[in-house]
């Protein structure tokens, strides 16, 4: 199959989005972030002039507008940049875009993608590094998308601007390099449905977003130890797939989860509850995390390495859950 | 009340004098070889980061700076350093910081982006857009709580207009008359909306960034950005009004873009030569027309000269000896130490 990146895999799903419905329109260019990817853009924005919009830096006008267009009957892809700037546009995001169809008895819909880039991207520091999807999670109302291959993030966006929720659509500054196998044809991948990235025997490791491929890496390195990690992405956080979680955790009896939220309330904490409540029967070691941990993100190489989580911290983990 | 619109220049070189021309100079000259400097150590691979120079905002920075006292407060941005060092903060430790290094002004935390200095009165550098006017504002309201005779500036660029933040905060200080000096650093000159620049930097519907103070009442004053006797005018004359009680000023300084800096990693084609100051045919490469136009160090250097306050020679002695101060800088953080890892977990609360 053809091979393209993760950012070109981007720019296809959005070709396609504009091309087949003429409600969706792109409010930010900056999509692919400011690097040299960004040039994948033009083509889109020679094509469809009058449905790409360059905004001013005004977040929470930007996700205010969002919402309102899309209860209006467009479907605006909205693009917050990184994920840190969010929570300039915190209020109309939990307080509007997640709550209105709720709040109106079901009467509206809110056909929104908010699109933004999280994570340790390196020298980011404290203000350029948030990942906020766990703290949406806990705001009742937004799914929340997690890609972390180009073939994932091309149906996975495909569905997210179908979807007649507010969807945020998160990437990793990290991922947009990365080549895989992508269809040239038009498809979509469901939410709700995790993808097992590798099978294996011992243990689960559940990873998301870039992390995914730091937990591969650890595959490997275990592999020639003789443990067979599987590792489970969920790509979508809300809804979560608990079927696909609960029945791996069940073969393997072990689950390592690795994420670069933080600790306290983060992804890990939460895919750690959903298996000790319904899968308890199924551990035979207790449950790890490798995650950030709860200090914000400094710039220095060193300090960052220190928090990130790495192939090398979730092989170790699995090590010890795999000793018991 | 509301603004003066056009363009104020009421002090001249001529009229600044001696010494304030020469310490002007001096803090700028410090921020074109620092910025050099972090340029150089960027392209050598010492760190990993985007990142935001000051060439060209010279004149703003030292005419702000040149007005404030040593308990007065301020707060920047991610374009920080040239605020950082014209403020007469140590080159060596805030170029430690850019380099991530445990002697840096906040052990490697903030790296250029936040990098910042507590000692010197500044509030946390925030990289937010906007971010600065909100707690400029915050400080300035303590002064006024705390009784102190101080002011806080905030410094942001030309974009910050385009978040609510910064326009709340204008209403909050016209409210309660607080002693707020906001230097909006318009680097946009020419440089309105993303087509135009390359990069969003101005997008907005009104004609003059000076209407949205001006709608809250507050005193507005528009300069040359590159005039560092107009910026150093409009600043003292802010400060003043500030310091007298009569609550926010907004200034906006207006310069034209350093070609080099597009859009997040600056490219430097050519490095500043003083002796262009008065030997303009040596200026080539592509920011000729930038240099020969626009490039506040060449002005101030000229005019100085022409007000004989000093000679070119007297210049270039001063210049040679920022040069050596900077290098010297460079050599310290390239030689100290990358902080600990542990030291990651400390300092999340007091």
């Amino acid at each position: 199959m053809r091979r393209i990146s993760y950012a070109a895999a981007i720019v296809e799903a959005l070709r396609f989005s504009l091309a087949t419905d003429p409600n969706v329109s792109l409010v930010g260019s900056y999509v692919l972030g400011l690097g040299p990817k960004r040039a994948l853009m033009d083509a889109i924005r020679a094509e469809f002039p009058d449905r790409l919009h360059d905004p001013p830096t005004s977040e929470a006008a930007l996700v205010s507008l969002g919402a309102g267009a899309a209860m209006a009957g467009a479907r605006p892809f909205v693009d917050i940049g990184t994920g840190s700037f969010s929570y300039v546009g915190w209020s109309p995001l939990v307080n509007e875009a997640a709550v209105a169809r709720y709040m109106s008895g079901g009467k509206l819909r809110v056909p929104v993608v908010y699109h933004m880039l999280h994570g340790l991207r390196g020298g980011g520091a404290a203000q350029h590094s948030h990942s906020p999807q766990a703290m949406l999670w806990n705001a009742a109302g937004l799914e929340i998308v997690l890609p972390s291959s180009p073939y994932d993030v091309k149906g996975l966006l495909r569905s997210a601007i179908k979807s007649d929720n507010p969807t945020v659509f998160i990437n990793h500054a990290r991922l947009m390099d990365i080549e895989g196998d992508v269809p040239e044809e038009d498809y979509a991948i469901p939410f709700g449905k995790a993808d097992i990235k590798r099978a294996g025997r011992d243990v689960t490791i559940v990873a998301t977003s870039f992390v995914v491929h730091a937990a591969l890496a650890a595959a490997q390195e275990l592999a020639a130890e003789g443990i067979e990690a599987e590792v489970l992405d969920p790509r979508t956080l809300v809804p979560f797939d608990r079927v696909t979680l609960l029945d791996s955790v069940r073969r393997t009896g072990r689950l390592v989860i690795a994420d670069e939220t933080n600790l306290s309330c983060g992804v890990a904490a939460e895919v750690a509850a959903i298996v000790a409540e319904d899968g308890f029967e199924f551990l035979r070691a207790p449950i790890m995390r490798v995650t950030r941990p709860d200090v914000p993100t400094p710039f220095s190489k060193p300090l960052e390495d220190a928090i990130t989580p790495t192939a090398g911290k979730i092989a170790a983990a699995v090590r010890r859950v795999s000793a018991s | 009340m509301g603004g003066r619109s056009q363009m104020s220049a009421s002090v001249t070189t001529a009229t600044l004098g001696r010494e304030t021309s020469l310490s002007l100079f001096e803090r700028m000259l410090a921020m074109r070889h620092f910025e050099e400097a972090v340029i150089r150590l960027y392209n050598d691979g010492r760190f990993v980061s985007h990142y935001h120079v000051y060439i060209g905002q010279e004149a703003t920075g030292a005419g702000v700076l040149e007005t404030l006292g040593d308990e007065d407060r301020i707060c920047t941005t991610h374009r920080n350093h040239g605020h950082i060092v014209g403020r007469g903060s140590d080159p060596g430790r805030a170029l430690a910081e850019i380099l991530g290094r445990a002697s840096g002004f906040n052990g490697g935390r903030s790296g250029t982006l936040h990098l910042c200095d507590p000692a010197r009165g500044f509030l946390s550098t925030s990289g937010i857009v906007g971010g600065c006017a909100g707690l400029a504002t915050g400080a300035a309201y303590g002064i006024k709580v705390r009784r102190e005779p101080h002011v806080a500036v905030g410094f942001f660029g030309d974009g910050a207009l385009e978040e609510g933040l910064v326009l709340e905060s204008f209403n909050l200080a016209a409210l309660w008359k607080l002693p707020v000096v906001y230097v909006c650093e318009n680097n946009s000159a020419g440089a309105v909306g993303p087509q135009q620049g390359g990069y969003p930097t101005a997008v907005t519907a009104v004609e003059s960034f000076t209407e949205l103070p001006a709608a809250y009442g507050i005193h507005t004053i528009k300069v040359d950005g590159a005039d560092m006797a107009a910026v150093y005018s409009a600043s003292r004359d802010a400060v003043q009004r500030c310091r007298a009680g009569n609550g926010p000023v907004f200034i906006e300084a207006v310069t034209l873009r350093w070609p080099g800096s597009s859009p997040l990693w600056p490219e430097q084609a050519t490095t500043f030569d003083l002796d262009q100051a008065w030997n303009p045919e040596l200026i080539a490469g592509p920011h000729a027309d930038w240099v020969r136009g626009h490039d506040p160090l060449l002005r101030a250097a000229s005019e100085i000269v022409a007000q004989q306050f000093a000679t070119p020679d007297q210049l270039k002695a001063r210049d040679r000896a920022v040069r050596e101060r900077i290098a010297a800088a460079a050599a310290f953080a390239i030689e100290s130490p990358l902080p600990a890892a542990e030291s990651a977990f400390s300092d999340v609360f007091a």
